[in-house]
């Protein structure tokens, strides 16, 4: 009962983070929080069979697909605030306090005796009884299972599958086309610009500054802009600017000779 | 041991995944709070096996986890499909056939 006082708080805590955090990736490992927390509870309640399948399954294989999707998805991750249905989400907690005090309060009440526990059932191990009972009583389920799981599997290829409608683009046409964009609109015909350069740091996050200080939009990828996570480059200037200005006052700072070097 | 607490915390774990889906946004996040449903009704699965001491409530949760696998590859392949032609996993965004 010590690992359920110590885990059950952590994963309710979990749970309404999931709940609350903005950042779809957050409650991915918040989830993955609760889902290791799951699997030793399952250890507490004799099943270790369960608790190998809970961590390889789900925080191996659920949680990785989720992180995978988001690597794709994720750009607009966090959510919206404003609401489509005027007042669904004050409707939704309310309603869900009242599930919750109920089926809390109505199972809490429950007297169900001491638990008969399972070492009779699990006598010559976990994983051989079980066996028998899915190759013996829930042998048409598992069969059943297979043909579900190769559905799925088909589905999702089928689904993610993205059909060529028309023929990839060649070399010689790309430059034909950049050309041909250089006559009619004058877009710049050469590659994008890098970032950093010019700027304070050389990471990609960071935009290349423009001879007149200002930050090139084409340097960094759009995917930081819809993050917003760039680096504002006039900004840092700004406060190199600032800790130049303090060397008058203050020239043994070690700092304000490194953001000189950084400024040359 | 009483698996009564056991049971409340699934009860407990169950309602922040229902309130999840109804208030979430994001397509990705309902799919998280749908997976806690299904990990908390497990959890209840596997504590009345331990309270009745026979294994049924075992086999069950491993058929409802082989179930929650299958259902997220498909609502994830979902997802990318409706991100790759809409640009947003929003729940809210995809409403064309409500007209």
């Amino acid at each position: 009962m010590i690992a359920f006082w110590v885990l059950a708080p952590i994963m309710v805590i979990a749970a309404l983070g999931i709940l609350f955090v903005r950042k779809a990736v957050h409650a991915a490992l918040l989830l993955a929080v609760v889902m290791m927390s799951l699997a030793v509870l399952y250890l507490a309640l004799e099943a270790p069979f369960l608790f190998a399948v809970q961590i390889i399954v789900y925080t191996g294989a659920i949680l990785m697909l989720f992180l995978f999707v988001l690597m794709l998805v994720g750009v607009d991750a966090s959510d919206s605030v404003v609401e489509t249905i005027k007042g669904q989400r004050v409707i939704a907690i309310v309603l869900g306090l009242i599930f919750g005090a109920t089926l809390v309060l109505g199972l809490g009440q429950l007297t169900l005796g001491t638990a008969v526990g399972l070492e009779k059932a699990n006598e010559g191990g976990n994983i051989e009884r079980l066996a028998d009972l899915l190759f013996g009583r829930y042998v048409f389920a598992f069969e059943t299972t297979s043909a579900l799981l190769i559905t799925a599997a088909v589905g999702a290829m089928v689904l993610a599958h993205r059909e060529r409608i028309e023929p990839r683009e060649t070399q010689a046409e790309i430059a034909a086309r950049r050309m041909r964009e250089y006559a009619e609109t004058g877009a710049h015909p050469g590659p994008l610009p890098a970032p950093g350069v010019f700027a304070r740091h050389n990471a990609v996050d960071t935009p290349a500054l423009l001879p007149d200080g200002s930050p090139a939009e084409a340097s960094i990828s759009r995917v930081f802009a819809a993050r917003g996570t760039v680096r504002s480059a006039p900004a840092d200037v700004k406060a190199i600017q600032a800790m130049v200005t303090g060397v008058s006052t203050s020239s043994t700072d070690g700092e304000t000779a490194e953001a000189e070097e950084d400024q040359q | 041991m009483s698996v009564t607490p056991y049971i409340v915390l699934s009860a407990i774990l169950f309602t922040i995944g229902c309130v999840g889906v109804l208030t979430r946004r994001n397509a990705i996040v309902v799919f998280m709070c749908v997976e806690l449903m299904l990990n908390a009704s497990n959890l209840a699965l596997v504590a009345f096996a331990h309270q009745n001491g026979n294994l049924d409530g075992q086999i069950a949760a491993f058929f409802v986890m082989v179930v929650a696998a299958a259902e997220v590859v498909v609502g994830l392949a979902i997802i990318m499909t409706i991100f790759r032609t809409r640009r947003s996993a929003s729940v809210d965004d995809a409403s064309l056939l409500k007209y």
